[in-house]
């Protein structure tokens, strides 16, 4: 069984990125009686970042929770349309959402640190998943760390409560926390909102070590922050994506008169 | 411009107001506490002659016998403790089994919110009713699962012992469920309320790491709503010592000591409640002790779950 394993393990590592890693195809998307997303279409690159702008309630934090099926606990949704990941449709009856959400990390607006140890933290989704073996978790625990930029400075305090942290160090701690799983896909909506500049720049500098290994895809309202770490950034307004483009190209030279107008300051 | 005239002026009578609506705050609050002093006041005071003469041998003796004034209230402190105690055993896992089934959205929000009403008025139901439906019901019940319960268990080590013969219907047992019913609102009030406060980007940040909803309410909602929930259960073990009219009316009110929860017992509530009305000479001051002996004990256990429940919003506070 072991060569069998590894096989199935390795094209996914060393093939060549995918340029339609997360692919939506006409995706429309609706709260009750109000559609939040018309038509989208967007080829999501693999291991890049990808960033989402637009004013408040253009639906990008919608298509955003879509991804690992977030938006599955409000009632009353529905969608049109297919979002697949590496080829798979994440709407497959035979797709397991526990599996999908795993393969997907997600950090939020706010840090969410469980009210638990720094180190029960980054292990939950292994412990949820029947992990206990001792050496596996602390590995985890450092690789998520280290990964996250956090090690360092709790390594010798991983066992004292994570609401004993910073409001920087909290987020970072739910980043190592999203990707102690090693999901492929990591969702970031508005990672930094909640943080000072110093942490801003240190959550920033880690996006760009992060994306060496996962695909990024991030919500935010700062659009510096969409030119300084994002390779793609995607405009959307009003349920509409408007314009999707290399970041460079959106920040210097728009196709739409919407983008431009939003990135300038005009509205939003 | 107006608005700020009109505000200074309004400030101006709102100035004059306070000093007699200060004092009558002021008068009301001295009023209360002084109630409370003045009920261990008194209470102490009457029972000064039987503390002189029994001191803490009081709490270790085990013989109450009015007639030749030996008074000793180990039965019923160890019954109090014993009936409140296995009140909340059979409690706290119900109220929390539906404090959680009320946080979540297993139920459409009109249901959910008449169960909940519905838990909640369990509350308003006078503790003498409590008693009559357990002297209807809890009885005879009881007393058929003692018959079974004497016979099945004979020469079993422990539950030999809890349940010897011979079965009575007026009962440790008989007490300590009406008493679990009695405090199930409570555990399941607070216990919901707590659960409720957790904030939602905690069960989000569960479920986005693929856990299921049993994962995220057993490892994340509960431990986070702990505090609360223990909060609950002190008050509720608090709420349980206290009650008097109905675990007097059930629970067989012997001053026996016995291991079985099929014979009667007493508590100091009920201790109260029976004897005052007849007694006199040191048999009053010695009910006055025992009166004193019920308060430290349950005004302890209350402040313990004011601070825990204290500690609680502080830590919830810590996470939003």
């Amino acid at each position: 069984m072991e060569p069998s394993t590894a096989s199935a393990a390795s094209p996914t590592e060393s093939a060549e990125p995918r340029a339609d890693f997360l692919k939506v195809t006409q995706f429309n998307f609706h709260y009750g009686k109000k559609q939040a997303l018309f038509d989208v279409n967007l080829d999501i690159p693999q291991r890049q970042v990808t960033a989402f702008i637009g004013p408040s309630g253009c639906g990008k934090s919608t298509l955003l929770r879509n991804f690992n099926r977030m938006n599955d606990l409000i009632d009353g949704v529905r969608h049109e349309g297919n979002i697949t990941i590496n080829g798979h449709s994440i709407f497959d009856p035979k797709i397991e959402i526990i599996a999908l959400r795993r393969s997907i990390g997600m950090v939020f607006q706010k840090s969410n640190p469980f009210p638990k140890s720094i180190y029960e933290n980054i292990v939950y989704s292994l412990r949820i998943a029947g992990q206990n073996n001792r050496r596996v978790l602390d590995e985890t625990v450092e690789r998520s760390l280290q990964g996250a930029a956090l090690w360092e400075e709790v390594k010798d305090r991983l066992h004292d409560s994570a609401l004993s942290l910073s409001g920087g160090q909290m987020q970072r701690l739910c980043i190592a926390r999203a990707i102690a799983n090693r999901p492929e896909v990591l969702l970031m909506d508005e990672p930094c909102s909640a943080l000072d500049p110093i942490a801003t720049a240190k959550v920033e500098e880690l996006i760009h070590e992060l994306k060496k290994e996962f695909t990024i895809v991030i919500v935010t309202h700062n659009m510096q922050q969409a030119t300084r770490c994002s390779d793609l950034t995607a405009f959307f307004y009003l349920g509409k994506l408007i314009e999707f483009d290399r970041t460079q190209k959106i920040f210097s030279n728009p196709a739409q008169k919407q983008t431009e107008d939003y990135i300038t300051g005009r509205f939003g | 411009m107006t608005t700020r005239i009109q505000a200074q002026g309004g400030l101006k009578v709102f100035r004059r107001g306070p000093d007699l609506f200060r004092i009558l705050c002021g008068v009301a609050s001295v009023l209360t506490v002084a109630t409370l002093a003045w009920m261990v006041f008194e209470i102490t005071h009457q029972s000064l002659p039987a503390i002189h003469k029994f001191g803490f041998g009081f709490i270790t003796d085990g013989r109450w016998v009015p007639n030749r004034d030996a008074f000793g209230i180990l039965p019923f402190l160890v019954g109090t403790s014993v009936s409140a105690f296995i009140a909340i055993l059979f409690a706290l896992p119900l109220g929390l089994a539906v404090a959680i089934f009320l946080s979540e959205d297993f139920l459409a929000p009109p249901i959910r919110q008449f169960i909940r009403f519905t838990v909640e008025m369990l509350a308003a139901i006078p503790s003498v009713v409590y008693g009559l439906w357990g002297i209807f019901v809890v009885i005879p019940l009881v007393k058929i699962f003692g018959q079974w319960a004497v016979v099945t268990f004979k020469g079993v080590p422990i539950l030999g012992t809890l349940f010897a013969p011979p079965a009575y219907g007026n009962s440790m047992l008989t007490a300590s469920l009406v008493l679990a019913l009695m405090i199930l609102p409570t555990i399941t009030a607070i216990s919901r309320a707590a659960l409720v406060a957790v904030p939602a980007t905690l069960r989000e940040g569960s479920y986005a790491l693929g856990a299921t909803r049993w994962e995220t309410i057993l490892g994340v909602l509960l431990p986070t709503a702990a505090p609360g929930i223990v909060a609950a259960t002190i008050l509720a073990l608090g709420r349980a010592m206290g009650e008097t009219m109905a675990v007097a009316m059930l629970i067989g009110n012997s001053s026996r000591l016995t291991s079985s929860l099929l014979s009667p017992a007493g508590t100091l509530a009920g201790l109260l409640a029976n004897q005052f009305g007849e007694a006199d000479g040191l048999q009053i001051n010695s009910l006055m002790y025992a009166a004193l002996v019920l308060m430290a004990l349950t005004l302890l256990v209350n402040v313990l779950g004011e601070a825990v429940l204290r500690y609680t919003q502080r830590q919830t506070a810590g996470i939003r």
